[in-house]
């Protein structure tokens, strides 16, 4: 909870700093009732699941409606999409890809560049769910401590991954990408790459809060970067009611986001402009205050 | 909640505190890169047995264009496909199959080849025939029934391309002496590694194999020049007509018979049950 603790005490340095929030969202939950403190995330989770099941229901029960994985796919036997990160790395390798992947990527680069690159995040990715579980755990066993990357590590690694697809001539981070092998392992079968994936969540459970997803995922930084002007944004619009309760700070998965908005730190509007921001909407829920709102980048309204 | 202008010692201090961040995370992230490639280049060794789908481009090729979708293996009717696993040993997340387990059968339409969205599979093939996924290999001339002399000829029978791609070369059973080999002979021309002559070879380890044509073929080198195809190009021989010396020993001979086994002797015509009659 490194960053609560930091935050609270820049903000007020004559306080001491607030314990850890271990049960964030208790308060929104006794005001505004379970269903609506969990609205967000609900949301979330049926998302990505029924992505998941999109992709399953092939495999599972001969109904083909979705082929292929998240690295590239076709829908209806007429819908591509395409990973562009993915595509990135071929064209770096050296291979020109044929219409339909580019079509693909075309489609899917266009979607985020509208809703937000790190919508893909919180409600495509099936890594989201596994370090969600690993921050859910560390929270409430009250893990401390261990190291936590620098977040500008995953853009360093995002152009290293190109470098090393130029080098080496092949997909080379696809040797490794926890992303793909999850959602790959789900839908055509694991092999040992479910340790890839127990290594994240032990990585996220024991050695850095968050630390996957918000600091090492090259994935995340490239949709990062790709939402940077997107559209939809979550306004924290009611600010004037924030009592500092601090859960927001405790659920979110990149807390650094919420301060420009929430304390007019550096920025007079209350939106998250943030490209970091995964637009989860996890804060709205947890705020007894109704302080947040999804929304667009223009309305920059105040209530 | 304005913030303050931080004082020149404090941005001085934050400006030291984030190169040191940057340093670290470039220097981190780096490594990790470093890492990622020598295990890329490591693991792009690919066991023989793992045959790509019909159409692959080469190798290299093959794994910078590959996205690791598994649209062909979805594509496939056969279940052939099968997209690798991490501790498969093939480029984790792409498609492979082994011919022993289910072979190709090389489907008219080459569904695989068309589902691939980015080309590692090259749309430019569309006769089947003209694929190479491998090339099979007669590799145990030991165990390999048709060696030992029996008539099994199931890779023959079962080849897509019988006659072209697998033929049956009548040659001299030195053992009997009396009776004919009929060897399964590959022709790397005809041969579109589908796989199906390893399926069905009836030992319990085949004797036939499909392999990847860098492991099944020499390459001949550039300079050289076959004399007999030189000299039917030409009409004639480049050096002038040569002399034929007959071959001591063997004029008594049909031409071309040069037969001798170990043992050899010319049987006596009709003594014991050898009537001495000669294929």
């Amino acid at each position: 909870m490194e960053a609560v603790s930091a935050t609270a005490e820049s903000d007020r340095p004559a306080r001491t700093a607030r314990p850890a929030v271990e049960r964030p969202g208790t308060e929104a939950i006794e005001v505004k009732g379970w269903m609506r403190a969990h609205k967000w995330l609900l949301l979330r989770r049926i998302s990505q699941f029924s992505i998941l099941v999109l992709f399953l229901l092939g495999p599972w029960f001969g109904v083909w409606i979705t082929k292929g994985n998240l690295s590239s796919s076709l829908t209806l036997d007429m819908l591509p999409l395409t990973d562009p990160y993915l595509l990135l790395q071929s064209i770096a390798a050296g291979q020109p890809p044929y219409a339909e992947a580019l079509l693909g990527a075309g489609i899917v680069t266009a979607f985020y560049l509208l809703v937000g690159g790190r919508i893909f995040c919180s409600w495509v990715c099936p890594m989201n769910i596994v370090t969600d579980l690993a921050a859910w755990l560390r929270r409430r066993l009250g893990l401390k401590g261990g190291k936590v990357p620098s977040a500008y590590t995953r853009y360093w690694l995002l152009a290293f991954t190109l470098v090393a697809a130029a080098a080496t001539g092949s997909l080379a981070w696809e040797w490794v990408n926890p992303v793909s092998m999850l959602h790959r392992g789900l839908i055509f079968g694991f092999g040992l790459s479910w340790g890839i994936v127990l290594g994240v969540f032990l990585y996220d459970l024991l050695i850095a809060s968050r630390g996957w997803c918000g600091h090492i995922c090259p994935m995340g930084a490239f949709y990062g970067l790709l939402g940077t002007r997107s559209l939809l944004r979550v306004s924290a619009s009611r600010r004037r009611a924030c009592n500092d309760c601090m859960d927001c700070f405790a659920v979110c998965p990149e807390p650094q986001v919420i301060r420009p908005a929430l304390k007019g730190a550096g920025q007079a509007h209350p939106v998250i402009l943030d490209r970091d921001c995964t637009n989860c909407g996890r804060c709205i829920d947890v705020c007894s205050k109704d302080v947040f709102r999804l929304t667009t980048r223009i309305d920059r309204s105040e209530s | 909640m304005t913030t303050q202008r931080p004082s020149p010692e404090r941005s001085a201090q934050s400006r030291r505190r984030f190169l040191k961040e940057m340093a670290g995370a470039a220097g981190g992230a780096c490594l990790v890169t470093m890492g990622v490639g020598l295990v890329a280049r490591e693991a792009s060794a690919r066991p023989a047995t793992a045959l790509r789908p019909p159409g692959a481009l080469t190798e290299p090729d093959f794994l910078a264009a590959c996205v690791r979708c598994g649209l062909c293996v979805r594509d496939c009717p056969f279940d052939t496909l099968r997209l690798s696993e991490l501790g498969d040993n093939v480029a984790t997340g792409t498609p492979y199959f082994d011919a022993r387990a289910i072979p190709c059968e090389m489907c008219d339409d080459i569904p695989c080849v068309a589902a691939c969205p980015t080309g590692a599979l090259d749309h430019g093939l569309t006769d089947i025939g003209q694929a190479r996924m491998g090339l099979a290999v007669l590799i145990d001339q030991e165990t390999c029934l048709n060696f030992l002399g029996l008539r099994c000829d199931v890779c023959y029978r079962v080849c897509p391309v019988i006659d072209k791609a697998i033929t049956l070369e009548l040659v001299h059973n030195p053992r009997s002496d009396r009776h004919a080999m009929m060897l399964p002979t590959v022709h790397s021309d005809a041969c579109t590694g589908c796989g199906k002559c390893e399926h069905a070879c009836v030992l319990p380890e085949a004797a036939i194999k499909v392999l990847p044509h860098k492991l099944a073929q020499g390459k001949a080198a550039e300079h050289y020049r076959k004399g007999w195809e030189e000299k039917e190009q030409a009409g004639g021989s480049l050096i002038g007509e040569q002399t034929q010396l007959p071959m001591r020993g063997l004029e008594d001979r049909r031409h071309g018979d040069t037969r001798v086994a170990p043992d050899y002797k010319p049987s006596v015509p009709g003594s014991g049950l050898d009537s001495g009659w000669k294929p």
